[in-house]
């Protein structure tokens, strides 16, 4: 217990020159809640639904939003309190904190399937196997389902998933008549076809992005994580994990990529006047291209990701949240109802017709939304791409248990090779280093 | 507990009260300094010798958080960057403070309130805005530096390319605090008595005789101190690296500066007790630092 005080206050208190960061949360309950392991019936679940009281949900996803106003209707005792705490690192660094201070604790939060690991090892989360989880496997697709399965136990509802897709402007390629390329090779050439014609134009940005880099070595089948509990091995010398380098050190050498960083108001300005022609990422992003590169309305498509091998189907993840319960939050029952309602139920179609992108195989399945066209995508039907690439996500990879960190230090390390003689090998090399050196100062054996 | 206070003697009560008047008047100061000055450093002492991790938890672990601060050759890369901050920043800063205080106080500029004005006033502009607005004229593909290589058809160097961020930051400290360096100057010179320049240049002294015999002697104490500040500010460097480090990921590390690397520790990486250990060491350094140039500066005063 006391263990929680102290590092709570540390944030504040460690840095002296920082300002305080303090609990993160103020309100959520108070009260101690049941179940210590015992298993919980849905009857059970129900009951609490009715029964009501109040939910406090960390979630940046906003199509939530109206979720949490349906299922309020829906079940009028229950008050849902959503608050955004920020996204990604930002929200995971306040509820480290609260979950510290051992108070502010949400009831659910919104945990992206990479970070899973790093808070169920850490025993932040609420195991639903003991609210039976396991049963609704089939309602999703085996890519997110693998992603909350964790260290023996299923630690979330998967929310949404992020099956690649290799968007492009249409304008761009159609004007200097480059074909879509079907493998990397093929990507490769259409980079240098394209910087040439146009030197203010490269095929994509990149500046050294952890999720990007692993992602693309999970489609090219490369395992460089292997986690068995506590033991953990990292190995960026697999045959996935060089199929990627090779491609990508030669799209640095010759300075191909756009040295222009993701989510910066640069990149969207370079996909909207044409001066970033693809970018290879989930299909959580045409919500995105609408609100953010408003320019590049009806010149964008999507296409399946280019393959390492050609003739090829493989895909891969990127991205893609769940929502998880806090072991240390109140009314658990209740929450279990929340994220099943949400993430299984009635709320799923809502997340839909929002724009979100769905974990469920039902939906992927439903020919009135694989029907829908993008108008952003001069009325193509990119859901069809999008659901193929779900069904065709390689198996068996796994993330870290403190994947945070080490995305954190990703630029220190690979983030050399885009600045610098270093190549991509060795950047990977020192990032493996770094990390092992961390793993093991955690308490992990790492090899 | 066992001393009864009403059986104390005269002489000892007199003293007591004495003493308690005095306690009335310091005691809020104490309370307030002990609460938000000496408890968060003794806490952070306290922390710092604890290592908690996310297999095995919590453990008393001595001075092995310093031991590894002491060779943790990113920290000393840290330490080493914002040295070289120190020695090249800071004097450039200082010097063109004092040139504009001296300028100012010869009194031959004309439209002196408007120079003093509004060389002070970037640093009135919040630092974390002023770093996002460097931030934007630095951008080399949509910012003001990629305009100008557009508009001249020439190649600037990108100043946010490893070699020249440092630099490119201390562009941005200096912009910021030659005017805060200028007013403790131009203050301390306006409390010369005018009778000594007077008195100076009837014996035949020229300006430069008389910057270099009384106004910088006579000024000496406020460049010692601002020298003090701007050292402690140096070792503090934390708002640009944080924010430039959008920009520009890979020349930016996450040990860029110490403040940011015990930063970084303790948001990324979760260790809070390394974190406090290297906070603690950079507090010593500093403290030294500053120690030895008050020492120096005040010598012979």
């Amino acid at each position: 217990m006391s263990r929680f005080i102290k590092v709570a206050a540390a944030a504040s208190a460690a840095v002296l020159a920082l300002a305080a960061c303090g609990g993160g949360g103020d309100d959520s309950s108070s009260a101690g809640s049941s179940s210590g392991g015992a298993t919980v019936t849905d009857a059970q679940v129900d009951a609490a639904l009715q029964k009501g009281g109040t939910l406090t949900v960390w979630a940046w996803e906003p199509t939530l939003k109206d979720v949490v106003t349906k299922f309020q209707e829906k079940y009028p005792n229950v008050k849902v309190d959503l608050v955004n705490a920020g996204t990604g690192d930002k929200q995971y660094t306040a509820l480290q904190n609260a979950i510290a201070a051992g108070k502010g604790v949400p009831d659910v939060g919104q945990i992206e399937y990479y970070a899973l690991p790093q808070f169920a090892i850490g025993k932040a989360l609420t195991n639903l196997n003991s609210y039976g989880a396991e049963s609704l496997k089939a309602d999703f697709n085996p890519g997110p389902w693998n992603s909350v399965n964790s260290s023996g136990g299923v630690y979330g509802l998967p929310m949404d998933s992020g099956p690649m897709a290799l968007y492009y402007n249409k304008e761009v390629f159609d004007k200097y008549k480059i074909e879509v390329p079907k493998t990397w090779t093929e990507y490769l050439e259409a980079a240098r076809k394209l910087h040439k014609a146009d030197p203010k134009a490269y095929i994509t940005n990149d500046t050294g992005d952890a999720g990007l880099t692993t992602s693309l070595i999970w489609q090219a089948g490369g395992k460089p994580y292997q986690v068995d509990g506590t033991n953990v091995t990292i190995n960026f010398s697999d045959a996935g994990s060089q199929e990627f380098q090779k491609v990508w050190q030669t799209l640095i050498s010759e300075k191909l990529l756009a040295p222009i960083s993701s989510w910066s108001d640069q990149w969207f300005q370079g996909m909207g006047n044409g001066s970033i022609a693809t970018v290879a990422t989930g299909a959580w992003m045409p919500a995105n291209f609408v609100t953010s590169a408003p320019a590049g309305k009806g010149k964008w498509r999507a296409a399946e990701l280019p393959q390492w091998t050609a003739g090829a189907n493989a895909s891969a993840e990127n991205g893609g949240s769940s929502l998880a319960i806090m072991d240390k939050g109140a009314n658990k029952e209740l929450a279990y109802g929340f994220l099943k309602y949400a993430n299984d139920g009635d709320g799923v179609q809502i997340r839909v017709d929002g724009g979100a992108f769905p974990a469920t195989s039902k939906t992927l399945a439903d020919p009135k939304w694989l029907g829908d066209e993008f108008e952003y995508f001069g009325g193509q039907k990119a859901n069809e791409i999008f659901a193929k690439s779900a069904q065709n996500v390689v198996t068996g990879w796994s993330y870290l248990p403190f994947q945070v960190y080490s995305n954190s230090v990703f630029n220190d390390t690979v983030g050399k090779a885009y600045v610098s003689n270093t190549t991509l090998a060795d950047g990977l090399k020192a990032w493996q280093d770094q990390t092992t050196k961390y793993g093991n100062e955690q308490g992990f054996t790492v090899k | 507990m066992a001393v009864p206070a009403v059986a104390a003697p005269p002489p000892s009560t007199r003293r007591v009260r004495r003493s308690y008047r005095g306690w009335q008047f310091v005691g809020p100061f104490m309370i307030v300094f002990a609460l938000v000055f000496l408890a968060p450093i003794v806490y952070a002492i306290y922390l710092s010798l604890f290592r908690n991790r996310l297999i095995g938890g919590n453990a008393f672990v001595g001075l092995d958080n310093y031991q590894q601060a002491l060779q943790d050759p990113q920290f000393w890369s840290g330490v080493g960057r914002v040295g070289l901050f120190l020695v090249v920043q800071v004097p450039i800063m200082l010097f063109l403070a004092l040139l504009v205080a001296l300028a100012l106080d010869s009194g031959r500029l004309y439209g002196k309130s408007f120079f003093r004005v509004s060389i002070f006033l970037p640093y009135a502009v919040p630092a974390v805005v002023a770093a996002l607005m460097w931030g934007f004229i630095y951008g080399s593909q949509f910012g003001l530096i990629g305009n100008l290589n557009d508009a001249l058809g020439i190649t600037l160097p990108d100043p946010l390319k490893p070699s020249l961020i440092l630099a490119s930051i201390g562009n941005i400290s200096t912009w910021q605090f030659v005017g805060y360096n200028m007013l403790i100057f131009y203050s301390a010179l306006q409390v010369v008595p005018k009778s000594l320049y007077e008195s100076a240049a009837i014996d035949g002294a020229g300006q430069l005789r008389i910057i270099r015999s009384i106004k910088l002697p006579a000024i000496r104490g406020a460049l010692v101190i601002a020298t003090i500040f701007s050292i402690i500010g140096s070792f503090q460097l934390f708002n640009e690296p944080a924010i430039l480090r959008n920009l520009a990921p890979n020349a930016i590390t996450t040990y860029f500066t110490p403040n940011f690397y015990a930063y970084s520790l303790t948001f990324s990486g979760q260790q809070i007790n390394y974190s406090a250990a290297v906070a603690v060491v950079m507090a010593v350094i500093t403290m030294i630092v500053a120690y030895v140039v008050q020492l120096r500066g005040t010598k012979d005063l």
